[in-house]
């Protein structure tokens, strides 16, 4: 359980969250990365770059 | 019996990678390494040591840099360093496309705003402008006149990276309001769904409803084409419907399909790792046994 | 009488091009200018030469307009993959090491927390680069952590994301100078020391270029290297290490106008020969 970093939000991870995994806020939407798993963290997600794609 | 070693190269971890993940502990005889770029320091003495990567890397410049590195380890990847090459690539694209005899649009490269507007005017309007080495529809234009031509083309010189000076001009397809994005691994077309939207642009990255596109005779000859056209063995084939047929616009290499994935029953993630593990197994055999 | 049909591409007409453009009316060879701020490609481009000299000041355009050549089927001086590789200093890293080149170590990371960890590693000080550029710019020697951590931040802030693959290479004591081989073909045909009070010696920067001898390590180096990304005319830069001369990187568009003098060799001419015989091969 933790608290999204945009809107404070609470947030529910799964036992396999993986660090850098995207997630989004249930609550505002915002598009968040887990930037680490010991200790749970979680930021806004980077901005697109330019040569990201598939 | 011997467990394929697989490499998942990536940076962010989105649904795609979850269900990779998912697929490899599924399968019995997989090992699954992982390769973050965030995290991993490239050392020519001293590369990881997979059978065969797959690269899930969304930054198209570290996953090349990567593909390219680990070469000279021995290490198969899905795709090759030289097909990521050519898929990220419009130009070498349309040309290795062009040059297999896949129906594909009309292309013209320039270098300088000036050229690039005479090349627009001798495709004809409404003409497409792309970045050369983009995705999801990023800076993707519809020109549909010389006001805008001059507008777009100037503010394009302005961009940052060298490459925006590169001009690549495709003609406007009138496709039906959809265009077909089909999945070929391992020499066939295991799946295909229609994209469709109000807009031009058709990527689910932008928005785009899915729903499933049946795979015709004509669909599977021409999507396996282009993948052979560029070297690939697992690739996202764009097509759009004309009135002569089928052409195709795009390939992608680390092929995004959740958006895909809730119009088509097929397990791509699983057809995928399925994949991976035969070019881990004739790699340790010595080689494709055809 | 062979065909003997020229191109050349180019951005600027700087002193290089005229010197080939001049060597090329002295022999009457039908030389063809072809200015990439004016062409236009399509799939099906013809042109009236069989082999195009690349001379394009921007490497972007360089290696598309090499790529579009070699698909009409002209020979192209440099190739596509050999601008390809030695644009790129991953590339070129990779080519001279698969080669048994003698090299030096590289270390490539991807994010700023990673490439510090790793010239942690390394140990101060080392050099960090872009993995593409040249003309000394945007090089950083690294004597300390806080100069890694500002310069690291710093590269993660230029914009474009080819800055944020860092690539960095063991720092060298090299005598005030380095050495530039030009080889031509299978050829070296002479070389120069690059002579500066900084650590930088790219004559850009204001290097001073004297005759380099073409000793049996120079001469083996310099054309493994060459070999090594895919031949052509390139000039190969060689630091003199205590182990021995390192080729440290390759360059495909070659600037020669300084080192025509002192080393006595009509590069220009050189140049012009082997794109001749590219020629009449690709004819034949």
């Amino acid at each position: 359980m933790t608290n999204c970093p945009e809107c404070g939000g609470a947030l529910e991870l799964s036992a396999e969250v993986m660090a850098h995994e995207i997630i989004d806020c249930t609550a505002c939407g915002a598009e968040l990365e887990v930037t680490s798993i010991k200790p749970l963290t979680l930021a806004l997600a980077p901005d697109e770059e330019e040569d990201w794609g598939e | 019996m011997k467990k394929v070693r697989i490499g998942l190269l990536y940076s962010r971890v989105r649904a795609e990678e979850k269900m990779l993940i998912q697929a490899i502990k599924q399968h019995g005889g997989v090992t699954l390494e992982l390769l973050c770029t965030n995290d991993l320091v490239l050392d020519f003495g001293d590369l990881p040591d997979v059978d065969v990567v797959l690269d899930r890397e969304i930054s198209q410049s570290r996953a090349l840099h990567v593909l390219n590195m680990l070469e000279r380890s021995g290490v198969k990847a899905v795709n090759s360093y030289d097909t990521a090459r050519i898929g990220g690539d419009k130009v070498l694209t349309s040309q290795q496309l062009a040059k297999a005899g896949v129906p594909t649009p009309r292309i013209k490269v320039a270098f300088s705003r000036k050229s690039a507007l005479s090349a627009v005017e001798e495709l004809g309007y409404p003409a497409i402008l792309k970045p050369v080495d983009g995705s999801w529809g990023r800076l993707m234009a519809k020109i549909e006149n010389r006001t805008a031509a001059e507008a777009i083309l100037e503010h394009k010189s302005h961009l940052g990276s060298h490459y925006h000076s590169v001009f690549y001009i495709q003609e406007f397809v009138d496709k039906p309001d959809r265009d077909i994005r089909a999945f070929v691994i391992g020499g066939t077309t295991v799946a295909a769904a229609y994209r469709s939207a109000d807009h031009w642009l058709t990527n689910a990255a932008l928005g785009a409803k899915t729903y499933p596109c049946p795979i015709t005779p004509e669909l599977d000859a021409l999507c396996t084409k282009a993948c052979r056209a560029v070297g690939g063995d697992a690739i996202a084939v764009d097509l759009m419907e004309t009135g002569n047929g089928l052409t195709v616009h795009e390939v992608n290499c680390a092929m995004e399909f959740k958006a895909s994935m809730k119009a088509v029953q097929t397990d791509l993630p699983a057809l995928l790792i399925e994949h991976c593990v035969r070019v881990g197994k004739e790699k340790e055999s010595g080689g494709i046994h055809e | 009488m062979s065909n003997d049909r020229l191109g050349m591409l180019f951005s600027r007409i700087r002193v290089e091009e005229k010197l080939l453009i001049e060597a090329a009316h002295q022999r009457g060879v039908d030389l063809t200018l072809v200015d990439s701020r004016d062409i236009v490609f399509d799939l099906d481009s013809r042109f009236d030469f069989d082999v195009l000299l690349e001379r394009d000041v921007s490497h972007a355009h360089a290696l598309y307009a090499l790529s579009l050549f070699e698909n009409t089927g002209v020979q192209t001086i440099n190739s596509y993959r050999v601008a390809l590789t030695c644009g790129d200093k991953v590339a070129t890293s990779k080519a001279l090491r698969d080669a048994g080149v003698p090299t030096p170590d590289v270390k490539v990371a991807f994010t700023r927390e990673s490439a510090l960890a790793a010239i942690e590693e390394m140990g101060y000080p080392i050099v960090l680069k872009p993995v593409t550029g040249s003309w000394g710019r945007l090089l950083a020697k690294i004597n300390d952590r806080d100069a890694a951590e500002a310069v690291l931040e710093h590269k993660d802030h230029l914009g474009s994301y080819y800055h944020k693959i860092f690539y960095i290479q063991e720092y060298l004591n090299k005598p005030g100078r380095d050495i530039r081989a030009f080889v031509i073909g299978d050829e070296v045909a002479c070389a120069v020391y690059r002579s500066s009070d900084h650590w930088i010696t790219n004559t850009s920067r204001g290097a001073q270029a004297t005759n380099c001898p073409l000793t049996n390590e120079v001469r083996d180096v310099s054309l493994r290297a060459a070999q090594a990304v895919g031949g052509g005319v390139l000039a190969v830069d060689l630091i003199e290490s205590d182990r021995g001369l390192l080729a440290h990187e390759v360059n495909y568009t070659v600037e020669f106008r300084n080192s025509i003098a002192p080393t006595g060799v009509d590069i220009p001419n050189r140049i012009l020969d082997y794109a001749l015989e590219v020629g009449r091969h690709a004819v034949a």
